[in-house]
């Protein structure tokens, strides 16, 4: 059978599986629409999770990303875990103790302030429609290059399921069908990857493989003997590339700030912290962050040997060979615009190398995992699998910040400032109107995507880390942290770090260089010192002003003790 | 007063669980991953740099090992000043 006919089968079976699941978990209370009852066990809560959390972006271009930037790659894969310690030690226990709905809330009631709710609310759905917008296009661009579709009908098959489960289902719906999308995503990442490390090396564990040497058969098709990552290096020497393993381009000072901020931001996301609210007890709010991570760093740590894998086999099946004798994977991926050929110097030979004068290949970093399958020599079903695993990896995103931007909109503002009388059959309908609404309105951001996307999904991370991280950690582990001091420390934080990434993004663009930034710190990293700011701020202001009234401060406390004490 | 002290001494074996694996978590991303790669990176195990594994895989597999020993100890501890949940 082709792959066209495989793809459409197995993505069919897989939205069938997805819409089954909504019908089966459909959500009849509010409690179930914006918190799943708080019945999710921690393991699939830990699934549910790692489906939320890892995007397209995360399946398709991760690697790829990885695969160029070569070390200094690492800061994503070490920022987008390390927040998931930060979740279990500092806030996921103690959040599943105050045991509402929505991270807004949280900071209204314990900054006693409707004011900082309205903020909070305002930065939870700037956060979610930026991240959300790059999904909806994710699923369009999946379905362009899988399934030969437009990529605008490819949205609108996305957001049609995505409507469909988000908005009967809300979170119980969204979270059974994540744990059937992470299953997905994750055979179909897994299976190449493994098939390309027995390939090269003999060793079935990806994480191993990269780090051994290559087979009797790998030295074949590389045409090189030793360690993977010693080729590696040696290719990049002799291309005029800096060396794989080695620090990249990047200063030791903005990798540490771009990773911090990433870990920070993680752990200030709502929609990941959101997920913490769903299991029956605080042990396994903790636990649950521990399945999370567990299965996100099965990706993660495959993705990096995914990289030097397909950038060592790149090279060598690429750089020097005839045109007429390119693989056949170069030649299908040629047609799609992902790799070119440019006969620069008419010797009709392919070379690759830094210089781009010299350089006559084009290359697309998505295609270090689009096309591994091909590499692999596995069968059209496989590439099917991938395929399948791409779209699940952006609707189970979506859907979780979705349901965010409607129990913001739904609890949030309608409940809680404009009608607090509203019965709980009513705030329902209400919920999922704002879950429809926000799903047209992130379908219409991934059919005319807004040029600036790509640039703010630093603001994403950013404004994360300098806003609910630190006013939640000071909220949980600093009884003195007033309304006063988290105002100022938020406001404070936020226009640093906004006022940072829209100078080198938007005003000045041809200053965003080393030269410029602000102790060499990038507006990807910048983050980290708006949160610095925040908590500066919130110390000295709350330490200025008047304690905060006791039943907040008893509140604060009871967080501390997972279980109810008798007085 | 006794449990005020009692939840008083839970509290504090909490924060001081919480700065031990803050500082391994901090160690080994941050010191191993990314300040001391000259360092570590001499240093190889298999084909593996040892800083560049750190960064790679191993600051991700101890994430993940430090969560679940915190889960462990605060349930021993939940149990220990019988705070824990029904």
């Amino acid at each position: 059978m082709s792959i066209l006919a495989w793809t459409w089968i197995i993505v069919g079976f897989s939205f069938a599986l997805y819409i089954g699941v909504a019908i089966w978990a459909k959500a009849k209370t509010t409690g179930d629409f914006y918190v799943a009852a708080k019945q999710v066990h921690p393991v699939l809560n830990g699934m549910a999770t790692g489906a939320d959390w890892m995007s397209a972006a995360s399946f398709i271009s991760m690697a790829g990303l990885i695969a160029f930037l070569g070390r200094d790659g690492a800061m994503y894969l070490m920022g987008w875990t390390g927040g998931y310690v930060l979740l279990a030690l500092l806030l996921a226990p103690y959040l599943r103790k105050y045991g509402k709905y929505t991270v807004p809330m949280f900071v209204g009631e314990r900054y006693y302030s409707q004011s900082a709710r309205v903020v909070a609310v305002i930065c939870a759905i700037f956060v979610s429609f930026t991240y959300v917008a790059g999904q909806m296009r994710g699923v369009g661009v999946v379905f362009s290059r899988f399934l030969q579709t437009d990529i605008n009908t490819g949205v609108m098959i996305g957001m049609a399921i995505v409507f469909f489960y988000a908005v009967l289902g809300g979170m119980k719906g969204i979270t059974y069908t994540q744990v059937a999308q992470y299953c997905v995503l994750i055979t179909a990442y897994l299976i190449p990857a493994i098939f390309i490390s027995v390939m090269f090396t003999g060793n079935p564990i990806p994480q191993i493989g990269y780090g051994s040497q290559v087979s009797e058969s790998g030295a074949q098709l590389l045409g090189a003997n030793g360690y993977v990552l010693d080729i590696l290096d040696k290719l990049h020497t002799d291309l005029g590339f800096a060396e794989y393993t080695h620090r990249g381009a990047k200063s030791t000072i903005d990798v540490f700030m771009i990773t911090l901020a990433l870990m920070v931001g993680t752990a200030g996301l709502p929609h990941i912290i959101i997920r913490f609210f769903t299991v029956p007890k605080i042990r396994d709010a903790r636990a649950s962050a521990g399945w999370a991570l567990l299965f996100i760093a099965i990706l993660y740590t495959t993705a990096p040997a995914v990289a030097a894998f397909a950038k060592t086999n790149f090279i060598q099946s690429v750089n020097g060979v005839a045109y007429e004798d390119a693989p056949s994977w170069f030649k299908n991926w040629e047609q799609t615009k992902l790799v070119g050929f440019e006969d620069k110097n008419g010797d009709g030979i392919m070379t690759y190398a830094k210089d781009p004068a010299v350089n006559e290949i084009k290359v697309d970093r998505d295609i270090m995992v689009l096309a591994n399958p091909e590499i692999a020599k596995l069968p059209n079903w496989v590439v099917a699998l991938v395929a399948a695993g791409g779209l699940a990896a952006a609707l189970s995103t979506a859907a979780g910040l979705l349901l965010v931007i409607a129990s913001a909109v739904s609890h949030d503002l309608m409940k809680n400032v404009i009608s607090k009388d509203m019965s709980e059959k009513t705030e329902l309908v209400w919920a999922r109107v704002a879950a429809g609404v926000a799903v047209v309105i992130a379908g219409y951001f991934g059919i005319n995507p807004p040029g600036f996307v790509a640039q703010v999904v630093a603001f994403a991370f950013g404004l994360a880390a300098s806003s609910f991280f630190p006013v939640i950690i000071l909220g949980v582990f600093w009884r003195r942290a007033n309304k006063e001091g988290a105002m100022l420390g938020m406001i404070s934080g936020i226009t640093f770090t906004a006022a940072y990434i829209i100078y080198f993004k938007f005003v000045n663009p041809s200053g965003n260089t080393a030269a410029n930034w602000l102790w060499g710190i990038s507006p990807e990293g910048i983050g980290s010192i708006g949160m610095a700011i925040n908590i500066v701020v919130t110390i000295v202001v709350s330490k200025l002003t008047k304690e905060p009234p006791q039943d907040v401060q008893d509140m604060v406390a009871s967080l501390r003790y997972p279980r109810e004490l008798a007085k | 007063m006794a449990d005020k002290e009692k939840l008083q001494a839970y509290w504090k074996e909490n924060l001081v669980y919480i700065v031990v694996l803050l500082s391994i978590w901090f160690a080994v991303s941050y010191l191993f991953g990314i300040l001391m790669a000259d360092v570590m990176d001499p240093i190889r195990v298999g084909g593996f740099p040892l800083g560049f594994w750190f960064a790679n895989q191993g600051s991700e597999i101890i994430f993940v090992i430090l969560i679940f020993v915190y889960v462990k100890l605060m349930n021993n501890l939940d149990r220990k000043y019988d705070v824990h949940e029904p």
